[in-house]
């Protein structure tokens, strides 16, 4: 069996985290006040994911960029790889919060989406 | 001269709460004076996730957060001007503000609400030695340049404070293709929020210097590396522990001040640990009918606390501007001893209302497994055990309407930490 201390990322709480691993497999979360405490520890010691936000370049907005973001988590390993994709990104504007940036980036099955309008 | 029933200085998010509440409350006619050109205050620089966790109940970006107060406001009739700058309050409450299209104006108001929010401090605030090169600036105005302007300000870096605006910046940077080489904290604890620690620090094996300061810049147009050397207990650089580090660029995220020069101006009380006015529940400074609230009262680090606090902020000066403000008999003192560094509101008016009151407070130190108590004339009102205090994570507790009725004129209400 296998004890990890964590800091749950889930909320700015920060609540700390011991988690028992067995096989690969999340036996038991402690330390958390949430249920979102629980899943956190049981993604990040078996498949890590973070959120991304960063910006793509605009072709006539107001501003050279847009800020974009996944609509879910995406997993920590690929997270470069999606910065490199989004890097060649340019967008025409207008364009509205919750436009689709990148369809299934990298694979993930989650799209990149404009945080602001531009 | 132009007149408002309500003039907002400041529409972040704090301006366009309070604004919002005031119009919810029945107030007429109300202005929000904003500097830059559009609504959202920093909001629109701080791309990342994090925001309105407590007050939407999901977690947004700031230009998203943003959006939802900005489409509040327009479906209002509350007037807004932008890229138009506040210059002076004058105590019979008249605002002067220019911009291009008006020109200078005078604008006479029933109510004032501060909103104006924080500056960071800059180089010269910690005087660093050394030459002035290119390459030394805030987190924030390498946040701004990163997300709105499209430029990386930097391919090396090494931040100085471990702020949130410092942590954010040194993942932002990283995404983005720079090496950042260490963060470096003065203090032996960070002053961010644990989560900052972990996902834009520890997932990037950025280390964090704790009890380390920058001791010189080195360069003559663009920085060429900076010395950091470890500090003792009593903040002073120890002889012997510098390190250079080769870098181009160096970002400061050393602090917030509440950037209070209209209010000081206009002979607003000052608080002088959080820098901002000295305000009640209502948070109505000693100037009646001029409020502050949000980052230009004490730095916040939530914006969803800035907009509860905003909200309050505008429901006073709403009953006030209708004619609905009870008028305190006296007022009491709250004050932070023994580890709490200050309280929000730092006066109580007792006007016979049966609200509670929440206090906000901040920690001075990192505390485990510690009490808040708070006493009244020596006995203990409420108290609470917390797991953990930390001065990068403000506190709220709430007191009862009847834990306030015994009190008289001039009282007490002493917040402290136990253990």
């Amino acid at each position: 069996m296998e004890v990890r201390e964590l800091t749950c990322v889930a909320c700015p709480m920060g609540c700390q985290l011991t988690a028992s691993i067995d096989n690969g497999v999340v036996v038991s979360v402690t330390g958390n006040t949430c249920p979102r405490g629980k899943k956190y520890a049981e993604t990040e010691c078996t498949h890590p994911v973070r959120p991304l936000t960063t910006t793509v370049k605009v072709e006539g907005g107001k501003h050279p960029v847009v800020p974009v973001k996944s609509a879910d988590a995406i997993p920590k390993e690929k997270m470069f790889d999606c910065m490199k994709v989004l890097n060649e990104v340019t967008v025409k504007a207008p364009v509205q919060i919750g436009d689709v940036i990148v369809e299934d980036i990298c694979s993930t099955g989650i799209n990149i989406v404009a945080t602001n309008i531009c | 001269m132009l007149k408002y029933d309500l003039v907002v200085v400041g529409g972040g998010p704090a301006g366009m709460a309070a604004a919002l509440k005031a119009k919810e409350c029945g107030v007429e006619r109300i202005l929000i004076c904003e500097r830059d050109e559009t609504l959202g205050g920093i909001l629109e620089q701080c791309i990342h996730t994090g925001f309105g966790l407590h007050y939407f109940g999901e977690e947004l970006s700031g230009p998203e957060y943003a959006a939802r107060f900005i489409d509040e406001v327009e479906k209002t009739d509350i007037d807004v001007k932008v890229n138009t700058m506040v210059l002076d309050i004058t105590t019979n409450n008249v605002v002067i503000a220019i911009n291009k299209q008006d020109g200078l104006m005078e604008i006479s108001a029933t109510a004032i609400v501060l909103a104006m929010g924080c500056r960071e401090r800059p180089r010269g605030a910690i005087s660093i030695p050394g030459t002035r090169p290119a390459g030394v600036m805030t987190a924030g105005t390498a946040q701004r340049f990163a997300n709105i302007e499209g430029y990386l300000p930097g391919k090396e870096v090494v931040i100085l404070g471990s702020g949130d605006i410092g942590l954010i910046m040194a993942r932002r940077m990283t995404l983005e293709g720079a090496k950042v080489k260490a963060v470096c904290e003065l203090m032996p604890y960070s002053g961010g929020l644990t989560r900052n620690i972990v996902q834009c620090l520890e997932d990037f094996d950025i280390p964090l210097k704790l009890s380390h300061t920058v001791t010189e810049i080195k360069g003559k147009d663009r920085v060429e590396g900076i010395t950091i050397s470890k500090v003792d207990g009593n903040l002073k650089p120890i002889p012997g522990t510098e390190e250079y580090i080769p870098c181009d660029t160096l970002m400061l995220s050393v602090g917030l001040l509440p950037e209070n020069e209209l209010s000081r101006a206009v002979g607003i009380k000052l608080d002088k640990v959080t820098g901002g006015a000295v305000v009640d529940q209502y948070r109505e400074t000693n100037h009646e009918g001029i409020f502050a609230c949000g980052n230009v009262l004490h730095v916040h680090d939530l914006v969803d606390f800035v907009t509860q606090e905003a909200q309050t902020a505008g429901e006073g000066a709403a009953n006030y501007i209708l004619g609905k403000k009870e008028y305190p008999e006296f007022r009491v003192h709250t004050k932070g001893i023994n580890g709490v560094r200050y309280v929000v509101p730092q006066r109580i008016s007792i006007d016979g209302s049966e609200e509670p009151v929440k206090l906000y407070f901040r920690v001075g130190q990192v505390y485990t497994n510690a009490a808040v108590k708070v006493t009244r004339n020596g006995n203990v009102i409420y108290a609470k055990k917390k797991r953990k205090l930390a001065p990068g994570e403000m506190e709220n507790i709430v007191i009862k309407p009847e834990d306030l009725q015994e009190f008289s004129e001039g009282d007490y209400l002493f917040i402290e930490v136990e253990g």
